[in-house]
């Protein structure tokens, strides 16, 4: 669901410890980004759009719960963005405020599977919930 | 020498396979592992936020207790790897992060620097053992075997703080590959991820990322995956069915060459 609250971009850079200006905007993150189909922002707008201020926007989007934590981009920008950072920043500014956990313990039996790893539940609610 | 192991929780439970023969193999090749006391989950993921200080403590343990014995902390599962390298990086590369873990651990009277060498079970086997000494202790070569090594992107990214192998084209798996008798087969996925905890989610992701891994695999001729993440090997095997690709641990291989474990 949409929601006002936002956070400002000095709040996100303190999380994340990013500097968006480095930024060349050469798109790479985004090439080599395996979720990017998925995402209504893609790692070079999150750059651009922290930059900007629009924050609300992205605390709304999807994108925040897309990201795989990949590395990928981390891995390949040239510049030592680290997108990623920032995708996790945002989700955290929404994580952190009340109710505002992604994953509700109640529906993680339904999606159970016998041979599933600890580490996928225990990555899971690092991720997606405070 | 001891070499402090980190088993983490995957490896006790679900991803029994790769622990066991992981340790019986090292055994077998003169390095056995000795668990580390009361070690506590590593979280899963590393965080890539600045200011999350407590939840990376249970590592900065781990990491002290090997620093005080012996200096040397191997893990096998690509998860808690990456976690322990990272923070074990952190702590000496990034002063106020360093400052902040030292702060919370100071009313234990500890403090740490990252002195430890954290080393992942394939790092053991190359940089310690030695691939000749691995090959020498071959039993069963698996001669003819076609390959894949799947490193996804824990084993190796970021690759400035994994500093185990080039990122972009590594070739430890395949030299251990080469090593057990077997033939490594280099597709462009091995190092692209398989959609990780999306899956617990929404599999859709998930799903789309391992079929092309394996479809690229298969192209270029592997019979067989092989992985060092209890979460790939998961997400691997759930859409391999039929594929005639077969997914199997590093060490569940490695003891079937070394002769520890029945082919
Ligand atoms: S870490 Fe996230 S944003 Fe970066 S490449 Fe991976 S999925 Fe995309
Ligand atoms: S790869 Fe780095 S420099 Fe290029 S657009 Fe992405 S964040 Fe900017």
């Amino acid at each position: 669901m949409a929601s006002n609250y936002t956070v400002t971009p000095e709040e996100i850079l303190a999380i994340s410890g990013v500097n968006p200006r480095r930024c060349m905007k050469c798109g790479r993150c985004t090439a080599t980004c395996p979720a990017f189909a998925e995402m209504e922002y893609h790692p070079h707008q999150f750059v651009a759009m922290v930059e900007s201020g629009r924050i609300g926007e992205l605390m709304n989007s999807r994108s925040i719960y897309r990201c795989l934590s990949c590395m990928a981009c981390i891995e390949r920008c040239p510049r030592q963005v680290d997108p990623a950072r920032l995708i996790e920043a945002v989700r955290l500014a929404v994580e952190r405020k009340q109710g505002g956990n992604h994953l509700i313990p109640d529906q993680v039996p339904e999606r159970l599977e016998p041979d599933m790893p600890q580490q996928l539940l225990v990555s899971a609610y690092r991720k997606y919930t405070k | 020498m001891v070499y402090n192991y980190f088993p983490g929780c995957t490896l006790k439970e679900k991803a029994q396979d790769l622990d066991t023969w992981g340790r019986r193999c090292a055994e077998v090749l003169g390095v056995p592992l000795t668990e580390i006391p009361e070690w506590q989950c590593c979280g899963g993921v590393y965080p890539l936020s600045k200011d999350e200080i407590a939840i990376r403590l249970s590592s900065v343990r781990a990491l002290i207790y090997a620093r005080d014995n012996g200096g040397t902390l191997v893990t096998l599962c690509s998860a808690c790897h990456n976690v322990l390298k990272q923070t074990n990086f952190d702590i000496a590369d990034d002063e106020n992060f360093s400052l902040k873990v030292n702060n919370y651990i100071a009313s234990d009277g500890q403090e740490y620097h990252g002195e430890t060498k954290v080393l992942h079970y394939l790092e053991l086997l190359r940089d310690v053992v030695g691939f000749d000494a691995v090959k020498k202790a071959v039993k069963n070569p698996l001669t003819g075997r076609k390959i894949g090594a799947y490193y996804g992107c824990l084993l190796l990214r970021p690759g400035r703080k994994m500093a185990m192998d080039n990122p972009e084209n590594p070739r430890i798996m395949e030299d251990l590959l080469s090593a057990i008798g077997a033939t490594p087969v280099i597709y462009a996925q091995r190092n692209e991820c398989c959609g990780g905890y999306l899956t617990l989610e929404d599999s859709d992701l998930p799903e789309k990322r391992v079929k092309r891994i394996l479809a690229n695999a298969k192209a270029q001729g592997a019979e067989m995956l092989i992985t060092a993440c209890p979460l790939c090997f998961y997400n691997l095997k759930k859409y391999a069915e039929g594929t005639g690709v077969e997914i199997r641990y590093l060490t569940d291989v490695l003891a079937e060459a070394l002769g520890v474990k029945e082919g």
